[in-house]
């Protein structure tokens, strides 16, 4: 059975894992491959890498820490922020990302989608959609939720897959960082409409968020950051709670 | 030497990196003619299966050649269906046909919504018979999928996993070998088949 998958996302900046983290044992905490082959040990199912900054000095950095993380680690990782033409994806896949995310590039130039699906092939592309709940649906807002679309979350998401996306990165900009769980009536709605796996994010601050987001919120894959970095919950202790819950996971030593 | 196949569907880096890994020196030959010197052959590959109409002619020729020469090829994904003899995906585009069966699209459950295609993550392997590419793969292990065309499941069926039905997701006949799945992102499992390769290769 498909297991639903955990995705740990790492906010890096100048090549530091930026959010903080306080894991034990690590050197230095910020360093993006430490705290990936951390997760990789407890059982994380993918990583993103998310380029919270933008200058070209950065983006230079970025492939650094994107090789530095590929080298050693045999998971999907995926990398996002900041790829607005088809030569920043082409960077970051040639460093070794399996997959790019594209948000507000895609929202501007959605022709984008179907260039790189063409060119690396849709499990290649990921579209992001930043939402918010408003009246009876939900909208889209670009730049880091900064400025509003014309877009709307289901609209959006249906037009990404034809256009050639292969997954869609849901996140609602109500939740994020509030602990309070994901939005489910959003990412239900999206992963309704849409083939392609849905991917939630925004909210998480319990185990039982996930339980949530996997069943009422129908999403294929849960995505979380400051809860992981935190050590507030273990990788492997969210994987054995939702198996308790007969939520297929991917655990080493299988059996489900 | 593994000689890695490029064909452009899709980019090589991470089956390189993984062979890197465990390892093995790999080739990415320009030419057919370079495939003189690879002790063993994969053919990676994502995307469409029309992709593979690049690997007719000489490529495929000299694919061939190294199997009458007794050395081993593996196909991972696109490179594992195009091993059959053809897929549904482009129907006016044969396979390279060692293995018998075509490939056909997995069905979605668009009003349940529980089965999505493409099926994409991390899903288990139920082994059916002992095999040399899958050796110290235990039973039950979780592969990471990532395509929506799959390969029947014939006797070169090693091991199977299930999407709605139930597919090949490792074949093995003879020095030909295939995985639907990536190992080059399966974490330890992926990188014990790959080895599995290696030694085939000697």
């Amino acid at each position: 059975m498909l297991a639903k998958r955990i995705i740990a996302c790492l906010d890096v900046r100048d090549g530091q894992v930026v959010k903080g983290v306080n894991f034990e044992g690590l050197r230095s905490a910020g360093d993006p491959a430490a705290l990936a082959r951390r997760y990789n040990a407890e059982g994380i199912d993918e990583l993103v890498i998310l380029d919270v900054t933008a200058t070209i000095e950065a983006r230079r950095a970025m492939a650094q820490t994107i090789q530095a993380v590929a080298r050693e680690l045999f998971i999907p990782l995926a990398v996002g922020g900041g790829i607005r033409v088809e030569a920043d994806a082409a960077a970051a896949i040639d460093a070794g990302a399996d997959k790019v995310s594209l948000n507000t590039a895609a929202l501007a130039n959605p022709a984008l989608i179907t260039t790189l699906a063409g060119r690396y092939g849709s499990q290649a592309v990921v579209v992001a959609i930043d939402a918010k709940a408003d009246g009876d649906g939900f909208a889209v807002y670009a730049r880091s939720g900064q400025s509003p679309s014309n877009r709307r979350a289901v609209e959006w998401a249906r037009e990404a897959e034809s256009r050639g996306a292969g997954e869609i990165l849901l996140t609602s900009i109500d939740r994020d960082g509030t602990k309070s769980g994901f939005d489910c009536a959003l990412t239900a709605s999206v992963s309704r409409a849409v083939s392609i796996p849905v991917i939630a994010s925004g909210g998480a601050g319990t185990l039982d968020h996930f339980v949530d987001v996997f069943t009422v919120g129908r999403a294929d894959a849960a995505l979380a950051a400051s809860i992981f970095h935190f050590a507030e919950t273990g990788v492997r202790a969210l994987k054995e709670h939702l198996r308790a819950r007969h939520i297929p996971v991917r655990l080493s030593d299988a059996g489900c | 030497m593994i000689a890695l196949i490029d064909y452009g569907a899709g980019n090589l880096t991470s089956v390189k990196k993984a062979l890197t890994a465990i390892g093995a020196d790999v080739l990415v030959p320009r030419a057919p003619e370079e495939l003189a010197e690879a002790r063993g052959v994969i053919i990676p590959g994502v995307g469409h299966f029309g992709a593979t109409r690049a690997l007719h002619g000489a490529w495929m020729e000299g694919i061939l050649g190294v199997l009458g020469d007794g050395r081993p090829l593996l196909g991972i994904c696109l490179g594992m269906q195009w091993l059959f003899e053809g897929s549904d995906e482009a129907p006016d585009c044969p396979g390279l046909g060692l293995l018998a069966g075509q490939c056909y699209r997995l069905r979605s459950d668009a009003a349940d919504g529980t089965i999505k295609v493409p099926h994409v993550g991390w899903n288990a392997l139920s082994i059916r018979r002992p095999s040399t590419i899958i050796e110290s793969v235990p039973d039950g292990s979780q592969v990471y999928f990532t395509h929506s065309y799959v390969a029947p499941v014939t006797d070169d069926a090693v091991a199977v996993s299930e999407h709605g039905e139930t597919f090949a997701a490792v074949v093995e006949h003879g020095q030909v070998s295939g995985v639907q799945f990536h190992p080059e992102k399966s974490g330890d499992v992926g990188l014990q088949l790959l080895r599995n390769f290696v030694a085939l290769a000697g």
